[in-house]
């Protein structure tokens, strides 16, 4: 949503409930960009800020899209981004 | 053929035979080999013996990979051994750095032909020597017998196993196609009789093993994997927990203790056989199948009024120097007779300290020097 | 040195770091190279099955692949370079117990290793091998290897690769392996999967990862950052099931074929062992 003359759309968003934690250990990310290039729901994007390594790790931007699918904890090479799943109770 | 593990008794058979015979006798239950002659008759013996034993055998598709099945055993938790020749050792030297690296207690048996390359292989020969100290590249310690003959190959087979239970390392039988193919008598003593030495065990929880943390002897108790330790084992320079280092800290504190655990322990492995050394004023060294004529030319110089005595290192690696210096100690020269062109000779030199002069008899062909020739020599040498 | 990060560092623990030697984490692998992504599908195959870890022993050789086996907490040897799978097969026939899997890379496994894979996979020794496959030696700085496709571009092949490489699946298929798949790094989930049926298999397995390297390969050969080389898996990878492996293409401008290709039962070496060894004990 950068361009300043698109409009928000006037339907109120759906509510939803969030399912899914996505857990990002931003100091072990090196930043490959795997995990939000292939994320099938675009939950994740790449963060503007870098960890002491100098990598942009990945940060969460539409959580309530996320399924659960845990193709990014699968496409992570540094076990830096897990997905868990809410206990009922937290949702 | 019966199926006990030692075949207690008489019997007269060949050194190879002898050898697999004390391996098992040993407790020795894997061998992984490649057939190579003169050094084939321990490997199928093996086939034949060790299934029969609930032992393992297998015939792998060269020496580089039975050097490293047997490595591979050993931190499995089997006595473990394989038989080859010179032209095998050649392949199988970047493993035995490996087990020198990892401490994988292990034997290999060298029955040594003629060289360099194919070189000659049914005749006898004593090229391997340095090969067996040297072989593979870097600092690290080796420890070899040599027997000299069928009984020797059967003992020394298990005292190899014994030495490589105690300080976690390879170590080689030397043997010579002289003693690997002779037929002598063998004695087999009852299995309560025989010395077994099993590697020391972990002691602390698992959680607090550290693989490469030595005890006061510079030895570490060694885990075997699928008992649950969950150790990592590494051919690169490593701290106590197994894991890669690469600082020089790290090399200084792990090769000198590889070195050391086999030096500093070397009065306690070295042996030798003296024959009328103690008023030797001519000390003849021959080791293996050589020593064998040696000891007939000593009796024969005896006989003759000649003071000769024989000195026959047992332990080829470490070198037995306090024992040659002892027997030495009347001698005016040593002569060294070995079946090469002079490799041993170098080590009784820097063990001698140019104190008496040391001659090399050299005979780098497949058949020994006879009793005679040595005889010979030893007269041109003092007369 | 100060992070420009927000967010406070999360205390969870990512769950399939209980298989893997925290002290040892972060791994050396560069930024984008697929071998992180392949031990994760190995932890995630393992934790899917329960897999008793006290039975399970990792091997590996000499390159960058061959450090994966220090990072388990399990059993694990780093041996010399191309002999992991003599060593596996020196564990294997020890203690039949036990699993050896080996992870290494395609030169160690396939070059100076090769011998070992062709006669194990005859003998079918039950292991895994899993090979990480990045075209060329990574560890040493892009040398040409056995799988470098004609043409490219490496350390010691400037002016193109000369010679023809191997197809890893026809290979293990044709030696006699009772498995066989290939996936790139892009197919985590299905290559995790083949892990979990490889594991279970009794018999010598054969599962080769495509992965990038974009320090070397990729660039000697101008594909771009690991990210494009994955996006190129996603365009050009087909599945393929059970097709005549021979035909398994495996080239960058064309496409890539997926799939498990072996998936047969037949005797197992230390079974077979075992049963010899019986019958003569009963003698």
């Amino acid at each position: 949503m950068s361009s300043r003359t698109e409009r928000a759309p006037i339907t109120q968003e759906k509510e939803t409930v969030q399912t899914w934690d996505i857990i990002i250990l931003e100091e072990v990310c090196k930043g490959c960009a795997f995990c939000h290039t292939f994320c099938p729901r675009d939950v994740l994007e790449q963060s503007d800020t870098f960890n002491a390594k100098g990598h942009y790790p990945p940060r969460v931007k539409a959580i309530e899209r996320c399924v659960g699918c845990k193709l990014c904890e699968a496409v992570c090479p540094d076990f830096a981004i897990f997905v868990k799943e809410r206990s009922p109770s937290k949702r | 053929m019966a199926s006990k593990a030692v075949l207690t008794g008489e019997m007269f058979t060949q050194g190879d035979i002898a050898a697999a015979e004390g391996a098992i006798a040993a407790g020795c239950r894997f061998f992984a080999g490649y057939p190579i002659t003169p050094a084939t008759e321990i490997a199928e013996r093996m086939a034949s013996r060790l299934p029969r034993i609930g032992g393992k055998y297998i015939q792998m598709e060269d020496e580089i990979a039975s050097c490293t099945a047997v490595v591979g055993a050993s931190y499995t938790g089997l006595k473990s051994m394989t038989a080859t020749s010179g032209p095998g050792v050649s392949l199988m030297n970047e493993t035995i750095g490996l087990a020198a690296m990892t401490e994988a207690p292990m034997v290999l048996v060298n029955v040594m032909r003629g060289g360099p390359s194919t070189g000659q292989p049914t005749e006898a020969s004593q090229g391997d020597i340095m090969q067996a100290k040297w072989g593979s590249h870097g600092d690290y310690e080796i420890i070899a017998l040599c027997p000299s003959s069928v009984q020797e190959m059967f003992d020394f087979t298990i005292q190899c196993f014994n030495l490589a239970e105690t300080y976690r390392t390879p170590v080689f039988l030397l043997a010579d196609e002289i003693v690997g193919h002779m037929y002598e008598r063998l004695i087999i003593p009852p299995e309560d009789e025989i010395t077994i030495v099993n590697r020391k065990k972990p002691t602390v929880p698992k959680e607090e093993y550290l693989p490469f943390k030595a005890d006061g002897d510079l030895v570490p108790p060694m885990a075997v994997f699928g008992e649950g330790y969950h150790f990592y084992a590494t051919g690169l320079t490593h701290d106590e927990r197994g894991y890669p280092v690469m600082t020089p800290e790290a090399q200084l504190e792990l090769i000198p203790r590889l070195c050391d655990k086999i030096r500093k322990n070397a009065d306690k492995i070295t042996q030798a056989a003296t024959f009328e050394t103690e008023d030797a004023e001519v000390l003849l060294l021959a080791y293996g199948g050589e020593a064998r004529s040696a000891m007939r030319a000593v009796k024969d110089a005896r006989a003759e009024g000649l003071k000769v005595g024989l000195f026959r290192p047992i332990t080829i690696w470490p070198f037995p120097s306090d024992q040659l210096k002892k027997a030495a100690a009347n001698a005016q020269q040593v002569l060294v007779a070995e079946l090469n062109y002079g490799q041993l000779v170098y080590e009784v030199e820097r063990h001698i300290r140019g104190e008496i002069p040391v001659h090399l008899i050299p005979r780098p062909c497949g058949v020994p020097h006879t009793p005679n020739e040595l005889l010979k020599e030893i007269k041109r040498r003092t007369q | 040195m100060t992070a420009t990060t927000q967010s406070k560092p999360s205390q969870e623990e990512h769950p399939i770091t209980r298989y893997v030697r925290k002290d040892r984490i972060p791994h050396i692998y560069c930024p984008a190279c697929g071998i992180g992504i392949v031990l994760t599908a190995f932890a995630t195959a393992l934790d899917n099955l329960k897999f008793d870890i006290d039975k399970l022993t990792v091997v590996s050789g000499i390159g960058c692949t061959g450090r994966a086996s220090g990072y388990f907490e399990a059993d694990g040897f780093h041996t010399t370079h191309g002999r992991p799978i003599p060593f596996a097969t020196g564990v294997k026939v020890a203690n039949p117990e036990l699993k050896p899997v080996v992870i290494s890379g395609d030169g160690d496994l396939f070059a100076i290793g090769g011998n070992h894979f062709i006669h194990a996979a005859r003998r079918n020794v039950d292991m895994l091998v899993l090979c990480i496959n990045n075209f060329m030696y990574g560890m040493t700085g892009g040398q040409q290897g056995p799988t470098t496709p004609t043409g490219a571009i490496t350390s010691t092949t400037r002016f193109g690769n000369i010679e023809n490489p191997f197809n890893l699946v026809s290979l293990a298929a044709s030696a006699g392996a009772v498995y066989v798949a290939r996936w790139t790094v892009l197919h985590a989930r299905r290559l995790a999967k083949s892990i979990e049926k490889a594991l279970q298999k009794d018999g010598f397995t054969f599962i080769e990862a495509v992965s990038p390297c974009p320090t070397l390969y990729d660039r000697h050969n101008r594909f771009g950052s690991g990210l494009d080389v994955l996006k190129l898996y996603k365009e050009i990878s087909v599945i393929r099931n059970f097709s005549d492996p021979m035909k398994a293409e495996i080239d960058y401008s064309t496409r890539i074929v997926c799939g498990e290709f072996v998936d047969e039962e037949k005797p197992e070496f230390t079974q077979r062992l075992a049963e010899q060894s019986a019958r003569l004990q009963k003698r």
